[in-house]
């Protein structure tokens, strides 16, 4: 299902700011890759902590230049620096925290997302291969506290991303909390997608538009908050 | 006890045909390059090469010569391929896994490493809740039809978890900021990754370091690899390379 109508959201630097509301102090984050990741541009100076799965707790804000050390890497594979109490550790131990359920907060990037928490995110069969790269996002998704989507709407070619039932392969089931788009803020609840918030300028069936399952108007729907 | 080996040719001596060889890093960082470029020059065909996130990705030269050899059989990964389609699309090992000549199996990533960690403790098989609802459920994921195997689930407590077999490497390439000659290593910052489950992991476990020095100079409480893991060491030099991938 494709749809002709372009409508206007907000920038991907504004969708990582509404995300980087949700996060509470004294909270451990992983950021996928995309969108996410420029979340971390927004929680300098908080309370917050990111772990990133190459082995890292408290991971820096991105190095330039002289800065840049070959050693320190983000799990994007971006030069990034430490901080002070930054730890490092092998990627068992990364994993532990993650598989064991030690991240208050996971935030990726997805492909497709259905009314029932499931995601695709790991592979884009129109690349015409039977594999792709799962990374750590199927663990994130097991161990996370809170699973967070922050993406796009909808796809760069027109087809919508938010669907009744997937075509791509999934990374995780039932297991997304909210969905943060440049259009639309939505919680996913038992009995389906809740729009809770709208982008400036949209409304409910502008979103409805472009989201293929029936939407649950939230009765405090709002403009998208930052 | 001195595990030295002064010339890396002499250290892979015995890496033959058909080996499986375990490459630590995670993307650009703590990759075993001169390890790697000192297999180029062997020549080891029928090789497969078994990852945990990408390291060919961050040593994509080295990539690039294996598959234009033709010394690659199989790839094991989380992370084997350009982000980018367009960017895997001129890429050459991306088209010998398209064109089915190299195969290229897919892990999760927590997965692997505990299959290496089955591995290196003894331990046949373990159950992990990783990939439940998605199709590793059911099978391996593998570019070459055919190849695909068929998992074993069991449920505890309610929740299905998924059979995971040890990976157990004939050799593993590590690359250490810190070697002494007794084989105790100490690794840099994010260069750590799966360097020190795969060494753990290996039949044979060979490492190139940056800096090799005498046996008590490594402080004892922060050796990170234990030398009983490692049975060859090769000093190298810190080569500079460019960190970002696609």
């Amino acid at each position: 299902m494709a749809n002709n109508v372009k409508l206007e959201g907000i920038p991907r630097e504004m969708i990582a700011l509404r995300v980087s509301k949700e996060i509470q102090d004294g909270d451990y984050v992983n950021l996928g890759i995309g969108i996410p990741t420029l979340v971390s541009n927004w929680i300098e100076g908080r309370d917050i902590i990111l772990q990133s799965e190459i082995g890292m707790l408290k991971t820096g804000p991105l190095a330039y230049d002289a800065d840049v050390n070959q050693d320190l890497i983000n799990a994007s594979c971006q030069p990034v620096v430490e901080l002070p109490g930054t730890v490092y550790f092998d990627i068992l131990e990364s994993f532990t925290m993650i598989r064991g359920g030690r991240m208050s907060m996971v935030v990726m990037g997805a492909l497709q997302v259905n009314d029932k928490g499931d995601y695709a995110g790991w592979a884009n069969p129109s690349r015409g291969l039977d594999v792709g790269n799962i990374g750590g996002s199927m663990d994130l998704c097991v161990g996370a506290n809170k699973l967070f989507l922050a993406m796009e709407h909808v796809a760069v070619d027109g087809k919508l991303k938010i669907v009744k039932h997937l075509t791509f392969p999934p990374t995780t089931a039932g297991r997304v909390n909210k969905i943060f788009t440049d259009l639309a803020v939505i919680e996913v609840t038992p009995k389906g997608l809740l729009l809770k918030e709208v982008a400036p300028g949209l409304t409910a069936a502008d979103v409805q538009s472009v989201t293929e399952p029936k939407l649950i108007i939230s009765p405090e729907l709002k403009e998208i908050e930052f | 006890m001195d595990k030295v080996y002064q010339k890396i040719e002499d250290a892979i001596a015995d890496v033959n045909d058909g080996a499986t060889v375990a490459v630590a890093g995670f993307f650009a960082c703590g990759v075993p390059r001169l390890l790697l470029k000192a297999l180029i020059n062997k020549g080891t065909k029928n090789l497969t090469l078994a990852c945990g996130c990408g390291p060919m990705l961050g040593a994509a030269d080295e990539l690039k010569q294996l598959v234009k050899n033709k010394q690659l059989k199989k790839v094991i990964d989380s992370y084997g391929l350009y982000r980018s389609a367009t960017k895997g699309r001129e890429d050459s090992f991306e088209q010998a896994v398209r064109d089915g000549e190299i195969e290229l199996e897919v892990y999760p990533m927590g997965t692997l490493a505990e299959k290496y960690r089955a591995a290196a403790a003894g331990v046949p098989a373990v159950y992990l809740p990783t990939g439940v609802g998605s199709i590793i459920e059911h099978s391996t994921i593998t570019n070459i039809s055919g190849k695909s195997i068929p998992k074993e689930t069991r449920v505890f407590n309610g929740r299905t978890y998924i059979l995971e077999y040890a990976l157990k490497p004939d050799f593993a390439f590590i690359h250490a900021h810190t070697g002494d000659r007794e084989g105790n290593l100490k690794y840099s910052k994010t260069a750590r990754n799966f360097n020190p489950v795969m060494a753990a992991a290996a039949k044979v476990t060979i490492a190139e370091v940056e800096n090799l020095v005498e046996v008590g100079i490594i402080d004892a409480d922060s050796v990170h690899t234990p030398g009983i893991y490692i049975k060859r060491i090769v000093p190298v030099p810190r080569i500079d390379f460019r960190v970002s991938i696609d």
